[in-house]
């Protein structure tokens, strides 16, 4: 029953309410396919059968007596960076192996609540710093459309099985684009949502005025169906917003009359692929058939944004990790002389090089004497990012462009320079300094690899770029299909 | 502003994150690159630009102050890499007299 694993959320849900299939079989169905593509992709760390056998059936028990929720029996997939409640969670990192969290974050718990029936933990950069997966303290994944090239990153792992079919949806987490660049090049659907729309609580934190969970899955609509489970207010968090969660409401509305914005910058950034481009542009098309008008906006700033995210995000880091210091938990170092050696040496051999470049970059950058020049500055230049996009938000409902300029580039071939690396975020971390939601939907190939197509919307309206997002699949009939693996 | 191995040394001893042969080289190199990239930043200018901290409406929201149940002292503890007596065990941070 291999098919089990093409399915979209509301076919699935179709077949459970009819009875045609149980929760368990789903599961079971899942199980196997990873069985023979996972050793290929590697788009999993490990396997929760203690909790995908109960939960499945606990899903069986509700389904009978007609009692589901919005995601009972769907199977999902938890990058490495939220806390499950005795479940290893390591942030893709060597100094948290082994590290269990006593509680279960609430992005997860809520999944659980409406029924979400969880496969494993997926890979991703270590503290999902990366545009690759290869930064993982343990292993890469591999693109499902071609096994010699990254699935993107930081979430890979996450894009990779939803690509492959080894679940039908998953969890990631984007700071600069880590949801929505693996959704782009690994064919799926991905999404982050408005900074504050779904609680932080149990997520390993990076950047934590950037930070937001979103979903990936095979169709918009499912996509908003997981964020509409995992939306709302939390008191454990702050920063989450009580609006009304009402991200589904416009879906199928189409996008006749809207204002679609072409900024003029992001189809010029450094980088940029033609066969990306032109998938794009055909995109674009598509939408202005199906009735949208398209308008030129502008984003001034775009050259800057890079340099803005890669002061305030490792500032941010260096902040976040000094809790990693081999005392409370994680790899820890014994035969020392003092308590600073044993703090040095245990996050010198737990860090892998990315990290431990991005905590040096943001501890110089928030050192006594540069803070002004470079933090400060860095918060300022992000103000006037955001005011690019209230203006153009003035003049169209959503941004269109390409979420990344490039399609999957082959494993190792940007390694050496951590530069090259950034410039894959360049069109998606604007959209998290000025905390707006965007998604990426499949446009199309080039050189027979996923292009993604980014909408992004003012903050608060999902709604927006839902609707979009939707229109387009709808005009054009490009659907995130199910690489076929080996 | 190529970063000196003098200030690796430093940034290095504040990040708490010890060196190992090489990374001094390692570090001056691969951070002056970006820093290079960086200081971009200094041609916008931002005179009469406020800073942004965080991008949504903040309004300070304030919650009963009201106790609930936390982590016990074993759940707190599960997780230490050394323990001893319900605590973290860690090398002596003062000196015995």
């Amino acid at each position: 029953m291999s098919e089990l694993t093409e399915l979209t959320i509301a076919e699935a849900a179709r077949l459970l309410r009819l009875h045609s299939i149980s929760a368990t079989e789903l599961v079971t169905a899942h199980v196997e396919h990873i069985a023979r593509v996972d050793p290929l992709v590697k788009a999993f760390l490990r396997f929760t059968p203690e909790l995908y056998e109960k939960q499945a059936e606990e899903a069986d028990r509700k389904l009978k007596r007609e009692q589901g929720g919005l995601l009972t029996g769907i199977p999902v997939a938890i990058k490495d960076v939220l806390c499950v409640k005795g479940v290893e969670t390591t942030a893709g990192s060597q100094i948290l192996r082994g590290f269990k969290p006593p509680y279960t974050g609430t992005a997860v718990s809520r999944l659980f609540d409406e029924g979400a029936v969880m496969l494993g933990v997926t890979n991703c950069d270590e503290f999902a710093m990366g545009s690759s997966t290869e930064n993982s303290g343990y292993f890469p994944t591999h693109n499902p459309w071609d096994l010699d090239r990254v699935p993107g990153g930081s979430s890979g792992g996450s894009a990779a099985a939803v690509a492959a079919g080894e679940a039908m949806i998953a969890l990631g987490t984007d700071t600069g684009g880590s949801i929505r660049q693996p959704a782009a090049v690994c064919g799926v659907v991905g999404m982050k949502p408005t900074y504050g729309r779904v609680s932080r609580y149990g997520l390993i934190a990076f950047a934590s005025s950037l930070d937001q969970i979103g979903p990936f899955a095979r169709s918009v609509e499912d996509a908003a169906l997981v964020l509409e489970a995992m939306a709302g207010h939390d008191p454990l968090d702050a920063t989450s917003s009580d609006r009304p969660n009402d991200v589904r409401r416009d879906l199928d509305k189409g996008v006749k009359g809207m204002r679609l914005g072409l900024p003029r910058e992001y189809s010029q950034v450094e980088g940029m692929e033609p066969g990306v481009n032109a998938a794009v542009r055909e995109a674009i098309k598509a939408l202005e058939k199906g009735g949208a008008e398209i308008v030129d906006v502008t984003l001034p700033h775009t050259d800057y944004g890079l340099a803005a995210y890669y002061i305030i995000a490792p500032a941010e880091c260096s902040s976040n990790l000094a809790r990693f210091d081999g005392v409370k938990y994680g790899l820890s170092v014994q035969d020392v002389d003092n308590i600073t050696d044993m703090y040095m040496r245990a996050r010198r051999q737990g860090f892998g090089t990315e990290v431990r470049r991005r905590i040096m970059l943001g501890t110089y950058a928030l050192s006594s004497g540069y803070y002004d020049a470079y933090y400060l500055k860095a918060q300022k230049v992000r103000t006037l990012i955001k005011r690019d996009f209230d203006e153009a938000f003035a003049k169209c409902d959503a941004i269109v462009s390409a979420t990344s300029p490039v399609v999957a580039f082959p494993i190792g071939s940007r390694t050496e320079d951590p530069l090259s690396m950034y410039l894959c975020d360049v069109l998606t971390l604007g959209g998290n300094l000025a905390g707006l939601p965007g998604i990426s939907v499949p446009c199309g190939m080039s050189q027979g690899l996923p292009v993604g197509l980014q909408v992004l919307a003012p903050q608060w309206r999902e709604d927006v770029a839902l609707r979009v997002a939707r229109a387009y699949e709808v005009a054009s009939g490009v659907k995130a299909e199910v690489a076929s693996v080996g | 502003m190529p970063l000196t191995r003098d200030q690796v040394r430093h940034v290095a001893q504040l990040a708490r994150i010890a060196l190992e042969p090489g990374d001094e080289e390692f570090y001056a190199e691969q951070l002056s690159g970006i820093l290079e990239h960086i200081d971009r930043l200094q041609e916008v200018p931002t005179d009469d630009i406020p800073p942004t901290a965080q991008v949504v409406e903040v309004t300070n929201p304030l919650r009963d102050d009201v106790p609930r149940p936390g982590l016990t002292q074993e759940e707190a503890l599960a997780n230490a890499p050394a323990a001893v007596n319900g605590f973290f065990r860690v090398p002596s941070i003062q000196d015995e007299a």
